[in-house]
């Protein structure tokens, strides 16, 4: 089913339908990136503008790669979050669209500035993840690989584990794997579970074994303590002592239970180094498929809705 | 020379709601109230039967000046306040410089009395430069003027402050006014805690940030014996620990403002700024709490919260984007389309809400009432024709809001200031 849209905020906008379109036409450029010539036409002639306003690594990366397989002109420009004091978020993305840009790929602290630029520029925009809010590239490409390795989502338990109050991308993975028809239980410190959770239509465990019990996919989330409030969390160690995705909490989830976590990774923090270095960890998988999900985002809004066939 | 208005209908205690009266004003007091008073070297104006009611007196507002004279100034405030039908506000004392001492105080007294078209009572601070610290110099600003003390919406942290504050300003009998809203709950909050929020990806407040401060006052105030009134309440908790503290006799009054009961969090989905007030917008089970608390008396007053900011600082991202509301020109309309017009409460007591009860707690025995003697302080209000909400058309320079689009009923007309029509 084809999308009609100009920008790409988060999962929370979406259909069933639209998230299962846009993880198919993910699975079609996965194609293209396996063979030999990874060059497509699609991008052909426009420009992409990577805006961000945080550091990143990879999620820079598979944006730019992405357009660059496209054959699309691509700019970067990352900013220092001081840079705002100097020009707003709306001039910058007037100057940006008046010099012709097609895409603006926006990182930001604050939630909802993506859909503050996005009124104000014809570009079309991606949000590569607003403050608190949500990331929407990182969580279909977490999806893509649940996809890939569970066949489907309907009946589908899933536990995450972590820190929901300052994860992005954990909630865009709640608004979609709720909406695809898996089951989410969440675990973390109560201080770190969002306010009203429940109402997400999700179970809550504090007790991580709970969660994890019977699960087929554990999503684990970064422990960031350093940019917290020193009230919700007392030490790393600490939470790993009750929250760690290690070989014992593993018992409880399915045989085939796979292990997940966005990176980058504290090792023995989220998840213990020799669940890392098991088979059931399956980041590599996540990162491989980074790149056909940000093509399959670019595609379809290059198209406007336009049917892949 | 005296100005005759013909043909009022008043809905005040001790006239007839269907008899139709004649209210004559001379040297800005009303000198008589009758029927088919004479009419000879007076003024006519015959209002044909259209209800007038005693002018609104806000109870939370800031005029910005002097100080932010880019967001508003005491001709612009004075004009929307007249237009909102409010024929004397109150200035809230977060000015630039603060309101701490004697001579800002004469100040915008002097200025008011030269530009505004309505009467502005200036507050003065608890504590010098609103900053929480020392207490400010109370006396001198009661002697230049202010009727009550606050530190507007600035954070109250210390009890101690607060505490000695009530006890010094017993004798001057001055109503303590206290935003409650404990900052370390508040944190990085900038909208209600709770789901909406956490959908959003928004840091929240949450209600026991006000609760807390609600509950330390009303102890406080206790203890003192001081005239406490808590600002702009917006929670179930708020009102129902309010409504026991009166009823243990405590001497506590209360205002709230229509956006507390008109609006819940839903407003700021898609992070719509115009919205963004402080304390933020709640749910419903607390809009539901803010209207029984009116019918039932618990809240005494409904203040107007005028806190007008730039359009450009409303065009932000969420976080940044400055708290205010540009609410003087749509108070009245908006209290009477969500209380009188769904049968919630009378315009009778709506009336006493917006006017009798904010004189009666700012101790102006002048104002509130439409009766011999006192001020000829009278608006004229329709409230048959429904109509829109137009920012754009506001005498605010604040030329937005929240319910713009919105079609409402309770019109004000016509504004009379001490016998003046403005």
């Amino acid at each position: 089913m084809p999308m009609h849209q100009k920008d790409f905020f988060g999962l929370r906008d979406l259909s069933a339908d639209d998230i299962r379109y846009i993880l198919s036409t993910a699975e079609t450029m996965k194609y293209i990136l396996n063979q030999k010539n990874k060059k497509s036409p699609y991008l052909q002639g426009k420009s992409v503008i990577i805006l961000f306003y945080e550091q990143s690594a990879r999620a820079k990366l598979s944006y730019e790669l992405a357009a660059q397989h496209m054959s699309a002109n691509v700019v970067d420009m990352t900013h220092s979050a001081h840079s705002m004091e100097r020009e707003s978020l709306q001039d910058m993305g007037q100057l940006i669209d008046q010099m012709g840009a097609d895409f603006i790929i926006l990182r930001h602290p604050m939630a909802g500035a993506a859909r503050l630029l996005a009124s104000c520029v014809e570009a079309s925009v991606i949000n590569a993840g607003d403050g608190y809010n949500e990331n929407p590239g990182q969580s279909l490409l977490d999806l893509l690989t649940i996809k890939e390795q569970k066949g489907g989502f309907e009946g589908l338990k899933v536990a995450i584990v972590g820190d929901l109050v300052h994860s992005r991308v954990s909630k865009s993975n709640i608004w979609g794997l709720t909406k695809l028809g898996a089951e989410v239980c969440v675990s973390g410190p109560p201080t770190l579970l969002l306010p009203d959770i429940e109402k997400f239509g999700v179970q809550v465990h504090y007790d991580a074994r709970e969660a994890v019990n019977g699960a087929d996919v554990i999503l684990t989330t970064r422990m960031r303590l350093e940019t917290q409030d020193k009230t919700f969390l007392p030490s790393l160690d600490e939470y790993k002592r009750f929250f760690r995705i290690d070989h014992h909490l593993l018992k409880y989830a399915k045989k085939d239970a796979i292990v997940m976590h966005p990176g980058p990774i504290q090792r023995g923090i989220e998840i213990s180094d020799g669940v890392i270095d098991s088979p059931q960890c399956i980041i590599n998988d996540q990162i491989a498929n980074s790149v056909a999900v940000r093509m399959a985002m670019f595609y379809i809004l290059s198209q406007m809705g336009g049917n892949f066939a | 020379m005296k100005t005759i208005l013909r043909n009022c209908t008043l809905i005040t205690d001790g006239f007839d709601v269907q008899q139709r009266y004649d209210i004559c004003m001379h040297n800005g007091i009303i000198e008589q109230i009758g029927a088919q008073l004479e009419t000879e070297d007076a003024k006519v104006l015959d209002l044909e039967g259209n209800i007038v009611l005693p002018g609104f007196i806000d109870m939370h507002c800031n005029i910005c000046e002097p100080g932010y004279e880019n967001v508003e100034d005491i001709i612009t405030v004075s004009r929307s306040a007249a237009r909102g039908g409010f024929t004397s506000i109150t200035c809230e004392p977060n000015t630039k410089p603060v309101i701490d001492n004697k001579t800002v105080v004469e100040y915008i007294v002097s200025k008011s009395k030269a530009q505004s078209v309505v009467n502005i009572y200036p507050y003065g601070s608890m504590s010098m430069g609103c900053e929480g610290k020392a207490i400010a110099e109370i006396g001198e600003m009661y002697d230049a003027g202010v009727v009550a003390i606050s530190d507007g919406d600035e954070f109250v942290d210390s009890a101690a402050l607060l505490r000695n504050v009530m006890r010094y300003s017993k004798m001057f009998d001055l109503p303590i006014i206290t935003h409650c809203e404990d900052r370390s709950l508040s944190g990085k909050g900038v909208m209600n805690e709770g789901y909406t929020a956490a959908c959003l990806g928004l840091s929240g407040m949450p209600r026991e940030a006000e609760e807390v401060q609600v509950a330390r006052n009303i102890l406080l105030a206790e203890i003192t014996g001081a005239k406490l009134h808590i600002a702009h309440i917006s929670t179930a908790g708020s009102v129902s620990m309010i409504r026991d503290a009166k009823e243990r006799g405590i001497r506590l009054t209360c205002e709230t403002c229509p956006h507390y009961f008109a609006l819940t969090e839903s407003a700021v989905e898609n992070y719509n700024t115009l919205a963004k007030v402080n304390p933020p917008l709640r749910t419903t089970k607390d809009v539901t709490a803010v209207v029984e608390g009116i019918v039932d008396g618990t809240i005494d007053a409904i203040a107007s919260g005028h806190s007008p900011v730039s359009l450009t600082e409303k065009k932000k991202e969420f976080d940044q984007a400055a708290y205010g509301i540009s609410a003087l020109e749509t108070a009245f309309s908006i209290s009477y389309t969500y209380l009188v017009q769904n049968g919630k409460i009378t315009l009778k007591r709506l009336a006493e809400l917006m006017s009798k009860k904010p004189a009666e707690i700012l101790n102006l025995t002048q104002k509130g009432e439409i009766a011999v003697g006192k001020d000829a302080d009278l608006i004229v209000i329709d409230t048959k024709e429904s109509y829109l909400i137009e920012p754009q058309l506001f005498a605010s320079k604040a030329k937005f809001s929240p319910f713009a689009g919105q079609e409402v009923r309770g019109r004000v007309v016509c504004t009379i200031v001490k016998g003046k029509i403005v």
